[in-house]
């Protein structure tokens, strides 16, 4: 269970300074698929860097399992992603220089996963493994940044736009993917997204409006990746 | 124009080097100048003997100190040019696309030849303010006939001028290689990184493969961290040296050369590598690698081209030196026997070690403290 208490985080400074978060709290079910819904601007990709450790609260709590982590020291949160966390991000941020298998190799190895040649297939990259990310194409790095992050085992998976840079059918594959290994292998998903058809994948929304959550519900009629709507 | 005249002051090595190769010249040169007005007064075997050594002592400094600066600072303007073009991608594509070619947009860039104009006259202007005390240290061994210092307008010339006009030619026909690019490949924005496959023998951690990817990304990186060490271990021990040949005014002024060099060189490169794998880290810290572990992989690499570049340096210098005292001053009566000089050798090798290894972990820490955020609002 990983739960928010009165998360509040502003940015700038002086008469700058901008509320971007204003008292959040929410509870998100272990082993779920959760998605935080908004607009530009709404608040939700800050909600979701201090949801996952990458950045720090101004005031309230984060809570896993009951352990607070903005308690923690940077050395901790450090180790505190390093043990639970895994990201795909819109713009894949996968090391240029290295090659697919080592790529996620850069997550496995922080799991000691050697067997992570299994995800590399799984997502159907093994004839890739060897090409380097500037040879591949937009849908097949995304499905390297999914490898990398899944190879690391992680509890808890964020997802930031992950299909904000890709075209409809690469988007459904890689979404399907997702869902599919998360069924699999049980690890919670926090998706942020603003496409309210990739949200009906989800099994909890959370719509976010201005840095307040505006409305959060239970979805009892999930879709898969190629039902939805684009 | 392409490029503006602000970016110019950017290119501060380039101007430090140039700066301190023309300082070098300018002043053997006209040294070398002046000293042939008292060829006349020149009697006796010994004499004539003592004349030829410095004469040639004056070309060789000019040769290696000018000689080997003058390359340094083309290698620098070349990586600059190189990373001007890589970071400027879309810009230069989008010239491209309306139409202008590749030798009208590769004129503008000329104007990096004025970063050498402006370290040269830095140079030039700086040897003759140096000009009097380094006659006065020179004539007062009253071994050769007195003489002044004379201002001679040729090296304006061959020091200032024509090194900024080869210079501005070099950069217009460097760039006009680089943009010979494909309009939508510069579009695109990103630079083809050129890959070169490493074999590992066994099973290499990640953290090794980034290591040697951060080296194979940018070589010119090792080069300049290498010449960086070179530099200092080849001119600090030549400092003590020539200390002990009693040629105090030139081991001084090749001390403050070589210290110069060698943290401009090194800062340049340092810098260089924070930006070019800024983003990477990021990464590495958002998965959950440690500060130190990515300090390591993205520093480490480089050490080996540092120690290579000071053992090179160290050999180098005691060549020249070795050079200068058996084969120059041969016939000239009371110079002092030269030998490596250990002591001399540890003093900068500590020194040295000390401060790369503050330098590197000191850029080590910022590179650690960047994060995911910078990066993406970096990318947007």
């Amino acid at each position: 269970m990983i739960k928010a208490e009165n998360i509040r985080k502003f940015y700038g400074v002086g008469d700058s300074k901008a509320e971007i978060l204003k008292g959040i709290s929410l509870e998100i079910e272990k082993g779920g698929f959760t998605v935080i819904l908004g607009a530009s601007g709404s608040g939700k990709s800050t909600l979701l860097n201090v949801l996952s450790g990458l950045e720090r609260a101004e005031s309230g709590s984060v809570l896993y399992e009951g352990e607070n982590i903005e308690n923690y020291t940077d050395e901790q949160l450090t180790e505190f992603r390093k043990k639970r966390i895994g990201f795909i991000f819109q713009q894949y941020y996968l090391l240029p220089n290295l090659n697919v298998d080592k790529n996620v190799k850069m997550g496995a190895q922080l799991a000691g996963n050697r067997d992570y040649g299994e995800i590399i297939a799984a997502l159907g990259l093994g004839e890739m493994k060897n090409k380097y990310p500037h040879q591949l194409s937009g849908g097949e790095q995304q499905r390297v940044s999914v490898a990398r992050a899944l190879a690391k085992k992680p509890d808890v998976l964020f997802l930031d736009e992950p299909t904000g840079a890709l075209d409809e059918e690469t988007g459904r594959l890689v979404l399907d993917q997702i869902s599919k290994l998360q069924k699999e292998l049980g690890f919670t998903v926090i998706m942020v997204t603003h496409n309210a058809n990739i949200a009906e994948m989800a099994h909890w929304i959370i719509k976010m409006n201005s840095g307040r959550i505006a409305e959060q519900y239970e979805n009892t009629a999930q879709k898969t990746a190629y039902e939805i709507g684009w | 124009m392409v490029v503006g005249i602000k970016d110019i002051f950017k290119l501060i090595g380039i101007i430090i080097v140039a700066a301190c190769a023309v300082f070098v010249c300018t002043l053997f040169q006209n040294y070398n100048i002046d000293l042939q007005s008292i060829e006349g007064q020149i009697d006796g075997e010994q004499l004539k003997i003592l004349y030829d050594a410095v004469v040639m002592t004056g070309k060789v400094v000019i040769a290696v100190s000018g000689g080997c600066l003058l390359i340094t600072a083309a290698v620098m303007l070349g990586f600059y040019i190189k990373h001007y073009i890589d970071t400027h991608r879309k810009e230069l594509g989008i010239l491209k696309a309306l139409g202008y070619s590749n030798i009208k947009i590769a004129s503008g860039f000329w104007v990096f030849g004025l970063s050498v104009l402006m370290g040269a006259l830095l140079g030039f202007i700086g040897a003759y303010c140096f000009m009097p005390e380094f006659y006065s240290v020179q004539n007062d061994d009253k071994m050769l006939p007195k003489f002044e210092a004379e201002f001679h307008v040729e090296l304006l010339l061959l020091f200032v001028i024509l090194p900024t006009v080869v210079f501005a030619l070099l950069s217009v026909l460097y760039s006009l290689i680089k943009i010979k690019t494909p309009v939508m490949e510069l579009l695109k924005g990103k630079s083809v990184i050129k890959i070169k496959e490493v074999k590992f023998k066994g099973e290499a951690s990640f953290l090794k493969d980034m290591k040697n990817a951060v080296i194979r990304g940018r070589k010119s990186l090792v080069f300049f961290i290498g010449f960086a060490a070179f530099c200092y271990s080849d001119m600090v021990q030549m400092f003590f040296g020539m200390d002990t040949l009693g040629n105090e005014v030139t081991s001084v002024m090749i001390l403050m050369i070589g210290i110069t060099l060698a943290f401009t060189t090194l800062f340049i490169a340092v810098t260089s590598v924070v930006k070019a794998n800024g983003k990477n880290v990021a990464v590495m810290r958002a998965f959950g690698y440690s500060s130190g572990e990515c300090r390591r992989a993205v520093m480490d690499g480089y050490r080996p081209a540092a120690f290579v570049g000071f053992v090179i340096g160290t050999f180098y210098q005691y060549i020249l030196l070795k050079i200068m005292v058996t084969v120059v001053f041969k016939d000239v009566e009371n110079v002092p026997e030269y030998g490596f000089d250990l002591k001399a050798m540890i003093i900068t090798l500590i020194t040295f070690v000390i401060i790369y290894e503050i330098v590197m972990y000191l850029y080590g820490r910022k590179i650690g403290k960047l994060t995911l955020k910078e990066v993406m609002l970096d990318s947007e």
